[in-house]
């Protein structure tokens, strides 16, 4: 049976990479003798697979792994289990079964992120202010970002891929192209915001939060976004 | 949740911010206004290694086990952010509550190998310590040392206010109560001393002279004030079953170079190889019990979530109930997939069995310590190891169907030849041989591959070769280039391949083992040159320790070549270290006679462990 688990990332955990991340939710998973399941072979190793990496830093309410279980056990008892193993930082936020196979992965189906860019209280007017440049610098024809490749720096547009820009409740709200084919990252679109007003943004000068992974259920031309967690249901 | 001392800024642009963020699974969290002691303990080397050491899970959990105490960890910041400290005045901190060490009651730092030296006083500085103790007062944390190199404090006896001799088991307790009393007491920093030196292996350097004569060599070693004892003891724990084991050491925030549990399944070694510190300073041999072994690995396994367990020792084929408690492991963790390590296994019948269910015979090598090429210099080092042995080894090896094999040698042995480093190359050639001659072509895998490793010796401190003098690095270079040449004249040599060890940082691991005080001034000018990570190639700069022992007035070679007269007062002759002065007197002699002397579970050898009736001393006799 196959489950995913949706976590919350806060606070000094933010620091951990990727890799890492992998790593304690591993260790988590045995402190919580959950049964999930292992590959065969000489030095098996636990069948689970992350969405995308979270950049370091970043705070998130929406991260998410699948993990194969060898046994069932219900949403309630694995939370409970996995939450009593997790501390400072980490929270599982749900637990829910999906359908077999590769293909629905959640790295996989994963197409879009969303996220709130915070700022500092005593900065607020210059934010407010430049959000009303929002509207324009979207209906740019392009939005040209330097992207580093293997090959060197490479230009592309990543408008395409900007699927929602706007101020909302004192904070910036974001909704950006997160596969395989197109992934744009919340500083590239900060930094292109910023080219267009003609100014600059220290890195520190906001806090990027993701808050929701989705998948696609519509089409490439008229997508449906949903949360990952909604393609499951409860054990 | 915390906050944590590094602004986001500085975590974003250095490499590995986890390593400074604490926090971890298992890491021990308090409320500072309800403890009386604050404990910040070091391991001075990057995060990834301290957390990887065994000793200091153990003192963590032990000490943390105290409701007035909390013990926190520091480990030493990579160069990048030691840059930013430096920059930004940024004190170091603890990892678990983030906070300055310099408020701390103590700052403990465990001394593991020679190399680490600048980077104690890296620890120190970016403290905002003073460097010399003598230059602390009320205001600073009391700095302790111990581990090995504690064995032979001097080249560091400046820099530290105290050192804990042995096992920290045994003594800590009192000590940390006499602390907590003192306090509470409102007794001064020196009434403290005074009293913590009347403990058990408790040396306060401050509290001694050293007179060295004309010749350089020192002449008187003694107190300079009643409550100093004449000697020092080496603290011993002898009953583990009662002792502090951390059932649930803290899960490193990234990657440990350890990244498993570390059971130790027994402390000392029956062996008495005369090269090896560890096997003499741990005396007696002291087997766990294999029903507290198996409470231990489960409880460590089940409480950190690693998926791989370490059992170790000196010396793991010693261990009596090994079989017992791999068959516990494998019953308990059936489907679970918890992988075991054993390393210090010798090849044998026995333990090529155990490795077989261990490892993957065709990935894994498995590896041999002959540390000398020649029957003769492996009977003056006293490795039990004959040529026989270490060949049927091999070729039980072949036969179970591995076809990599590690050697370890070293090179710089006393009385050692240009015959004996040759003889390397011919056992290698004589392994390769044995794979050729006794697995038939069909079952071969591939070609045999021998990997034969060189180190540069380095006497130490409480080791029969304490009086030998080091070869010299012209002279280990020679040998590696001899060695070089003859495993180039050997029939499968384009089955072997060789490495060695750098002379330059080994000669001077040579003068911190064996310096004496005056060996402060010049790690004290290499720090200040820039030294610091010297255990790590890439930072070893040479050249600034050569300044330094220009600039401090000093010559290596007097500690590094000098051939020791037994009657000599060494440095750390004021250490009881558990073995008597006698014992290791008779073995340096016997080394010289090329005299094998038995394990001690063969025979007694009358070192001197015996009074603290523990481990082997009195197996079979009660």
């Amino acid at each position: 049976m196959k489950v995913r688990i949706k976590f919350s990332k806060r606070g000094p955990s933010r620091f951990l990479g990727h890799l890492d991340v992998m790593r304690y939710f591993q260790k988590a998973v045995r402190r919580a003798g959950i049964p999930v399941a292992f590959s065969a072979g000489f030095r098996p190793h636990m069948i689970m697979s992350f969405a995308a990496p979270l950049g370091l830093g970043i705070a998130s309410d929406g991260e998410y792994f699948d993990m194969e279980l060898s046994r069932e056990m219900s949403s309630r008892e694995l939370l409970c289990r996995l939450n009593e193993a997790l501390n400072e930082g980490f929270q599982a936020l749900s637990a829910k079964k999906t359908p077999e196979g590769k293909k629905h992965n959640a790295m996989a189906i994963t197409a879009a992120s969303g996220y709130r860019i915070r700022f500092p209280e005593e900065d607020r007017q210059r934010w407010e202010q430049m959000a009303g440049q929002m509207e324009a610098f979207l209906a740019q024809p392009a939005i040209p970002v330097e992207k580093k490749t293997k090959n060197g720096l490479k230009t592309a547009d990543v408008k395409p891929g900007i699927y929602r820009f706007q101020a909302a409740q004192g904070e910036w709200d974001m909704l950006l192209a997160a596969s395989s084919a197109s992934y744009v990252k919340p500083r590239m679109v900060m930094d292109a915001f910023a080219e267009y007003l003609g100014t600059h943004f220290a890195p520190h000068d906001y806090a990027v939060h993701k808050m929701e992974v989705y998948a696609n259920t519509g089409t490439e031309q008229s997508p449906v976004f949903v949360p990952l967690e909604d393609l499951g249901e409860d054990i | 949740m915390r906050n944590l001392a590094l602004k986001d800024e500085i975590l974003l642009q250095i490499e590995k911010p986890a390593r400074y963020i604490g926090g971890e699974v298992n890491a021990a969290m308090k409320d500072k206004g309800e403890i009386d002691i604050r404990f910040a303990m070091c391991f001075p080397d990057v995060y990834e290694i301290g957390m990887s050491h065994l000793g200091l899970q153990i003192l963590y959990h032990m000490f943390n086990e105290r409701e007035d105490t909390w013990c926190e960890r520091v480990f030493s910041p990579w160069t990048d952010l030691d840059a930013i400290m430096r920059r930004e005045k940024i004190p170091l901190f603890a990892l678990e509550s983030q906070e300055p060490v310099k408020n701390f009651d103590f700052l403990g730092i465990t001394i593991q190998y020679e190399m680490c030296y600048t980077n104690i006083l890296q620890i120190l500085d970016l403290s905002q310590i003073p460097l010399y103790a003598k230059d602390r007062d009320e205001s600073h944390p009391l700095v302790i040392g111990g581990g090995p190199c504690a064995f032979n404090p001097e080249p560091l006896a400046p820099f530290f206010d105290l050192f804990y001799i042995g096992e920290g088991e045994a003594s800590y307790p009192a000590f940390l109560d006499t602390y907590a009393r003192m306090k509470r007491e409102g007794r001064s920093r020196m009434e403290f001393l005074e009293a913590a030196a009347q403990i058990p292996g408790i040396y306060v350097p401050a509290f001694y002279d050293a007179e060295y004569g004309a010749d350089g060599a020192l002449t008187s070693f003694a107190p300079n004030r009643p409550c100093a004892p004449d000697r020092v003891t080496r603290q011993v724990l002898t009953d583990f079953a009662s002792a502090p084991y951390p059932d649930a050491p803290v899960v490193p925030n990234i990657k440990a170079t350890q990244d498993r549990v570390t059971l130790e399944i027994q402390r000392g070694c029956i062996r008495g190889c005369r090269f090896c510190q560890a096997g003499m300073i741990y005396r007696p041999a002291r087997e766990k019990d294999v029903e507290l072994l198996k409470k231990q690995a489960s409880d460590m396994l089940r409480n950190t979530g690693h998926e791989e367990i370490s059992l170790n020792s000196l010396s793991s084929s010693d261990y009596s109930q090994l079989k017992e408690l791999l068959d516990f492991l494998q019953e308990e963790f059936e489907g679970e997939a918890v992988n075991v390590s054993l390393p210090s296994l010798r090849i044998d019948a026995f333990s090529l069995q155990i490795m077989r269910r261990i490892q993957d015979v065709k990935k894994s090598s498995l590896t041999f310590a002959p540390e000398a090429g020649s029957q003769r210099l492996r009977d003056v080092i006293n490795k039990g190891l004959t040529q026989e042995s270490i060949l049927e080894g091999a070729r039980e090896a072949f036969l179970g169907g591995w076809r990599r094999v590690k050697l370890y040698f070293m090179l710089g042995l006393p009385s050692e030849s240009e015959e004996d480093v040759k003889s390397i190359a011919h056992l290698a050639q004589k392994i390769a041989e044995t794979y050729y001659d006794e697995v038939p072509k069909e079952q071969r895998s591939g070609k045999v591959q021998i990997t034969v490793s060189t180190s540069y010796f380095v006497p130490k401190p409480f080791t029969p070769f304490q009086w030998a003098p080091m070869a010299s690095v012209e002279t280990y270079l020679e040998r590696v280039a001899a060695l070089r040449e003859e495993m180039r004249l050997q029939e499968n040599h384009k089955s072997m391949k060789y490495n060695w060890h750098e002379a330059d940082v080994t000669i001077l691991e040579g003068f911190l083992a064996r310096g004496d005080r005056r060996a402060a001034k010049v790690i004290a000018r290499a720090y200040e040159l820039g030294a610091m990570y010297d255990a790590w190639s890439e930072h070893f700069h040479p050249e600034l320790w050569t300044q330094a022992f220009a600039d401090a007035d000093m010559d290596i070679d007097f500690y590094t070549l000098r051939s020791r007269e037994v009657s000599e007062l060494l440095p750390w002759d004021f250490i009881d270290a558990g073995i008597k002065r006698e014992f290791l007197e008779r073995e340096w002699r016997r080394a010289q006679e090329g005299s094998v002397t038995p394990n001690c579970r063969q025979e007694c050898s009358g070192c001197g462990a015996a009074r603290h009736k523990g481990g082997v001393c009195v197996e079979g006799k009660n």
